[in-house]
């Protein structure tokens, strides 16, 4: 069923897609603050296919944070529906919400979110520790990994610490990419980066897109690097005031 | 997660931080050592208390004189003279649960011999005694029915007052010595028993009953009747017997006015281990606390680590951890902490306990029940003190934690 409305929906964009990677209905957030109930996110329905590359963009207070936790599933909405990859995740509990992030979902932070005092594969190998795959088997997808993410090989057993702030979210991604996630969500990659070492960043982002095809969610505040996707969902007030193609 | 991994991560968090994991470990170290180390000292203190008094003989009764009283005045313990070797003789014949009688008059006396002199103890004693007071003779022989029967004026020394006489391992047999003027031939040493203080055996010169009521005292008193029991738990029958057999022989009716007493041995353990249990009750409290202390180190650091480390957690959990992980992680690190150190601890206190009774002269005696508690209750501070902040961190929601600054 969600197949074919996908495909409809789709084909309303003027794009024959396969299948729906994100589809969110009527999703609203609200949070009990001591004053009083405050809506974050009012009734919020979109759909992502596989292999887009979205930018959720908006000004701080937007909401768009909320909505990446929700997306991220770190959090889960008030009311409203939310399918990722063909399941609902709208009303899980924490434990398997942390299955859900640990099959389906790739982080990239801001603030990089290494561990400290540790080797870039072990960094990197750290989400397949949790979803048990032999160790054996570990090495070579963070290798893999790291490569796709274009750090060079020199760097494989430095400690994070040592590594300049581009290598560092390149291992950031590489660590969100080993999973095979069915998306990657990237909450502001190059807000601690300069503008030139966030260009590449973005690049490599893009090209992961464009080559392997992983659906990539960009959350910004910044229209330069919302540009770099394919299409921007612009939020204001918790609602969506723009969803434009390039 | 699989349980190798989960401790390769534990080791690799706790290496990462090894001046804090050492300072922890310390503590636990501190608390299991003295532990091991206080009840080593207070155990080895009840034995050698146990066995000075087990020396005396096992399973003995002792008759004392009591009190005189003239007209209704007291004149102190010990001083009746109404307790004679007749009474000693009519125990051994009419009770039957007494095993060995062994009446004993003792004085202390000016003694010489060859130039030296020495003020001892003399106790004149039956051939019975040894075998109630667990004497036993190194060299020569003891006092012989034959020598109580013909009040020889013989002597038999007891080591310390030999190396007084004569000096240390001199051959003292055969040689003479002088008590209150009287020549007294040396036959034999007794054994060394050890202990020291009161009464300590070693420092006594033994010889016959009749020839020290005859030429010593000059009284046919005794102040002392060692009776042995069958058996441990004849005891307080025995007691009861002896009471009244010498209650009839004295002709007292009212049992408050008795002319003497009787000190059962079983009491004097028991109220001597009695006071060593609270000692050891009292150093085991003590290093108690100290093992609490390193408990609530052990907290304190956890704590301090769910704080530092939770950036991390929330990174941990967005990957995927579930609380189980999480909290399974926090409470192994303090498991381990708390595991080295009892380990370690127990050494410690081991090393601890061998010191003090090497340059402390006292006897000290670990106990399989104080390393297994000691065991037990490190693992114990681990899981209690661990599973505070072990909950902690696992309960931390991963999108507040992951911007934690």
């Amino acid at each position: 069923m969600i197949w074919e409305e996908g495909r409809r929906r789709w084909e309303e964009g003027n794009r024959v897609l396969t299948r729906v990677m994100i589809e969110c209905k009527k999703i609203t957030k609200t949070y009990l603050t001591g004053t009083g109930a405050v809506t974050v996110l009012k009734d919020l329905s979109f759909a992502i296919a596989d292999g887009e590359f979205v930018a959720i963009m908006g000004p701080s207070g937007s909401g768009k944070s909320t909505l990446m936790n929700i997306l991220g599933a770190l959090d889960i909405p008030t009311s409203g529906e939310y399918f990722l990859d063909k399941k609902s995740v709208a009303a899980l509990s924490d434990d398997e919400l942390a299955d859900i992030r640990k099959n389906k979902i790739g982080f990239v932070f801001q603030s990089f979110n290494l561990l400290p005092r540790s080797t870039v594969l072990r960094n990197v190998m750290l989400p397949l520790v949790y979803a048990g795959v032999p160790k054996e088997e570990r090495e070579s997808r963070a290798r893999e990994s790291l490569s796709n993410a274009g750090l060079d090989e020199e760097h494989f057993y430095h400690l994070t610490n040592q590594l300049s702030g581009g290598q560092m979210q390149r291992v950031a991604i590489a660590r969100a990419l080993v999973n095979n996630p069915s998306l990657i969500l990237a909450d502001e990659p190059t807000g601690n980066l300069d503008t030139k070492t966030g260009e590449v960043v973005l690049g490599t982002l893009e090209e992961l897109n464009k080559k392997n095809n992983h659906t990539i969610i960009l959350i910004t505040h910044e229209r330069g690097v919302a540009e770099h996707a394919d299409r921007i969902i612009q939020i204001r007030d918790g609602i969506i005031v723009s969803d434009e193609r390039k | 997660m699989k349980i190798r991994d989960l401790f390769e991560e534990i080791f690799l968090a706790l290496l990462g931080n090894k001046a804090r994991s050492g300072l922890t470990i310390l503590g636990i170290v501190i608390g299991i050592g003295s532990v091991i180390a206080m009840i080593s000292i207070g155990q080895g203190a009840q034995g050698s208390i146990q066995s000075n008094i087990e020396s005396i003989g096992s399973n003995l009764i002792q008759v004392m004189p009591g009190t005189q009283r003239s007209s209704g005045v007291s004149a102190g313990w010990g001083s009746s003279q109404t307790l004679t070797a007749e009474d000693a003789d009519a125990i051994g014949a009419e009770i039957f649960l007494a095993n060995a009688v062994a009446p004993e008059i003792s004085g202390r006396y000016q003694i010489t011999a060859k130039g030296t002199n020495t003020n001892t103890s003399v106790v004149g004693i039956t051939a019975s005694y040894p075998g109630v007071r667990n004497v036993e003779i190194e060299q020569g022989s003891f006092i012989s029915e034959q020598n109580i029967k013909n009040m020889s004026k013989v002597a038999v020394l007891g080591p310390s007052a030999r190396d007084d006489l004569f000096g240390e391992e001199v051959d003292a047999v055969g040689q003479t010595i002088r008590i209150k003027g009287m020549e007294f031939k040396v036959i034999g040493v007794t054994k060394s028993k050890g202990g020291s203080g009161f009464g300590s055996q070693d420092d006594m010169i033994f010889v016959p009953l009749s020839s020290a009521q005859k030429f010593l005292v000059g009284k046919n008193y005794v102040s002392t009747i060692s009776i042995q029991a069958k058996d441990a738990k004849s005891m307080t029958t025995l007691q009861e017997e002896v009471t009244a057999l010498l209650l009839a022989r004295h002709n007292i009716s009212d049992p408050n006015s008795a002319d003497f007493r009787i000190m059962n041995q079983a009491d004097v353990v028991a109220s001597a281990s009695s006071i060593t249990n609270t000692l050891t009750l009292l150093l085991g409290s003590i290093a108690g606390i100290s093992l609490i202390v390193g408990g609530i180190g052990i907290m304190n650091m956890m704590l301090t680590n769910v704080t530092e480390r939770t950036r991390e957690i929330g990174l941990r959990k967005a990957i995927g951890a579930k609380r189980k992980d999480v909290s399974l992680q926090f409470l192994l690190e303090a498991m381990v902490l708390t595991l080295v150190g009892g380990v370690v601890g127990i050494f410690f206190g081991w090393l601890a306990s061998l010191g003090v009774e090497k340059f402390g002269g006292i006897t000290t005696a670990i106990s399989p029940t104080s390393v297994f508690l000691a065991c037990g209750v490190s693992a114990a501070i681990g899981i209690i003190f661990g599973y505070y902040p072990a909950r902690r961190a696992a309960k931390l929601n991963p999108i507040q934690a992951l911007r934690y600054e």
